[in-house]
């Protein structure tokens, strides 16, 4: 505890920021399916971190009982994101998200 | 919270029927389902407490909208057997998908707490990626699920770090203990944490609700998802995600004014321009909806915006309206794209002479989206834009009402074709159980018209 508190928040919100902004380019500038999809799983595990920190900054557990919910909820979405993947692949050969131009913007 | 639990049971019965293979038995076990928690949720009426340390709040604001989402899912679920006419398939995992999409969107009128506003969102959006996707063959199928999920999942991280934030800064997820911090905090300003984080939750929750601009998913993927689903999205996942943002603001902001009023209503107004312009440039029917929805979805914005005790009636008027209205629309269309094929303004070209009842029901449901008087679609617009007026809002109540204006533009297109164009003759295949059920919708459609006291006096 002693050494969480020498560290003060605001390094733990700008790190968790950048992790985030990282994981957002990520999203953005990729094309491969499966890199997006783990570019998301970064985003979130910021988030997870930043609420851990802020829960043990607060003295109040409830911060961190929402990462496990966030974790539960993450695992989730992988299982589906990765069986649309599949699905994808199935249907054809590439998970390139370029290939996605049957429905028009 | 009875409705919660009632649905939960009934989707994981509708699972364990499915192992009978005996497709016709899960919709008279689902309809009936759908009443019995329909009522359930009715009983909790003047109920006014927390539950599990006010995670859930159950007040009547919330009965009422979990009410009109599961007598929508009602209503969507009486196209089913009409739609999965020639699937041999028993479908019970469809059927079970839709309903925990339910339970996650009667989640998001009851939440007390950011936690379960995260619960019912996610809850919601993976049995959606799924149902998108539920047409397995289909590529657009395919595309639309995959489109969905990866933009879903990445304005869902948005949300929580705006969820995150708020906690940083207030110290709770609890919307009441946020609402005394705002209290406390107004007067010398709120952290510039604290209103990043707004700022990040209200893009969290504009993508779900499909608010400009972030609204470019929905007409791929409503174009690509299977029409039965498309209602669902367009009725029922629509008004639960408006539910939730205004609840949000309701209860953490109540008495509150000058903090994120301006930025909503600079997005309605954008929505409303962008959807009601781009909707008139569509060429079919099923991407016009899309865009329709997306305008609609601005002006329930308009709720949020001029927010007093008085617009959650307005809001609920008009989401039963539009979902009524978007309900038989769609009816209409899973009839067309059967028999034709494709749903191409063209295809509706002289349908009003062999199908005069599902003419009518189009075309009475097209006129109240448009919001001509005196069908319950003027009347849902009359509410929310008089509550606006009210509060100030002059120049968003013109542009949402050259909006409605220009609207007619794209509504008309599918009356004009089935009324006025001469083509070949087409012949909707519709048993007649369908047909007492669409004129059941454009009866529901004129009598909220005519009779608009029957809803507008309840919360």
């Amino acid at each position: 505890m002693n050494a969480l508190n020498s560290i003060p928040i605001s390094y733990y919100l700008m790190f968790c920021s950048m992790l985030f902004c990282i994981g957002v380019i990520g999203v953005l500038i990729k094309r491969n399916a499966l890199v997006i999809l783990m570019s998301v799983e970064l985003m979130i595990n910021s988030i997870n971190l930043l609420l851990a920190a802020f829960s043990a900054y607060s003295n109040d557990p409830a911060g961190q009982i929402f990462v496990f919910f966030i974790m539960v909820v993450a695992a989730a979405e992988v299982a589906i994101g990765l069986a649309i993947i599949v699905l994808i692949y199935k249907t054809t050969h590439s998970i390139d998200i370029d290939v996605l131009n049957k429905l028009k913007w | 919270m009875n409705s919660i639990i009632s649905l939960s049971v009934l989707g994981v019965l509708v699972l364990f029927l499915g192992i009978l293979k005996k497709k016709t038995w899960l919709l008279p076990l689902i309809l009936p389902g759908l009443l019995i928690s329909l009522v359930m949720t009715v009983l909790h009426w003047n109920m006014n407490r927390g539950l599990f340390h006010n995670m859930i709040i159950i007040d009547n604001t919330g009965v009422a909208f979990s009410a009109v989402l599961i007598f929508s899912t009602f209503l969507i679920f009486m196209l089913a057997a009409q739609y999965y006419r020639k699937v041999i398939r028993p479908l019970d995992d469809i059927y079970a998908i839709m309903i925990f999409a339910l339970v996650g969107a009667v989640l998001m009128c009851y939440f007390g707490n950011l936690i379960m506003l995260f619960i019912g969102i996610e809850t919601l959006s993976i049995a959606l990626y799924v149902l998108a996707g539920s047409h397995k063959e289909a590529i657009t199928s395919n595309e639309a699920t995959l489109k969905y999920f990866l933009l879903g999942s990445f304005l869902s991280g948005f949300l929580l770090f705006g969820i995150a934030l708020l906690y940083g800064s207030s110290g709770s997820f609890d919307l009441y203990t946020i609402h005394a911090y705002v209290v406390s905090h107004i007067q010398q300003g709120l952290p510039p944490m604290f209103k990043a984080g707004l700022f990040l939750l209200i893009i969290g929750l504009s993508f779900k609700i499909a608010i400009a601009p972030f609204h470019f998913w929905a007409p791929d993927v409503y174009e690509g998802t299977p029409t039965l689903l498309t209602a669902f999205m367009a009725s029922v996942v629509k008004i639960a995600s408006v539910v939730a943002m205004y609840r949000f603001f309701s209860i953490t902001f109540f008495g509150i004014h000058g903090v994120w009023e301006m930025t909503v209503a600079i997005l309605a107004g954008i929505t409303i321009i962008i959807g009601n312009v781009t909707g008139i440039y569509q060429p079919n029917l099923k991407r016009m909806l899309a865009y329709s929805s997306i305008s609609h979805s601005g002006y329930m914005m308009l709720a949020m915006v001029a927010f007093s005790g008085y617009t959650a009636t307005a809001l609920l008027f008009y989401a039963v309206a539009y979902s009524v209205a978007t309900i038989s629309a769609f009816a209409i269309l899973i009839l067309v794209r059967e028999a034709k094929g494709n749903d191409y303004f063209g295809s509706f070209n002289n349908l009003a002479k062999h199908n005069r009842i599902e003419a009518f029901t189009l075309a009475v449901a097209m006129l109240s989206l448009t919001g001509i008087p005196p069908l319950a679609g003027f009347m849902g617009k009359y509410f929310l834009f008089s509550a606006a007026i009210e509060q100030g809002w002059l120049w968003l109540v013109i542009i949402a009402i050259a909006g409605s204006a220009v609207s007619v533009g794209y509504y008309f297109k599918p009356i004009i074709a089935m009324y006025f164009r001469e083509d070949q003759e087409t012949v909707l295949q519709a048993g007649p159980s369908y047909k007492a059920h669409i004129l059941f919708l454009t009866l529901l459609t004129i009598l909220l018209g005519f009779l608009p006291f029957l809803l507008s006096g309840l919360i």
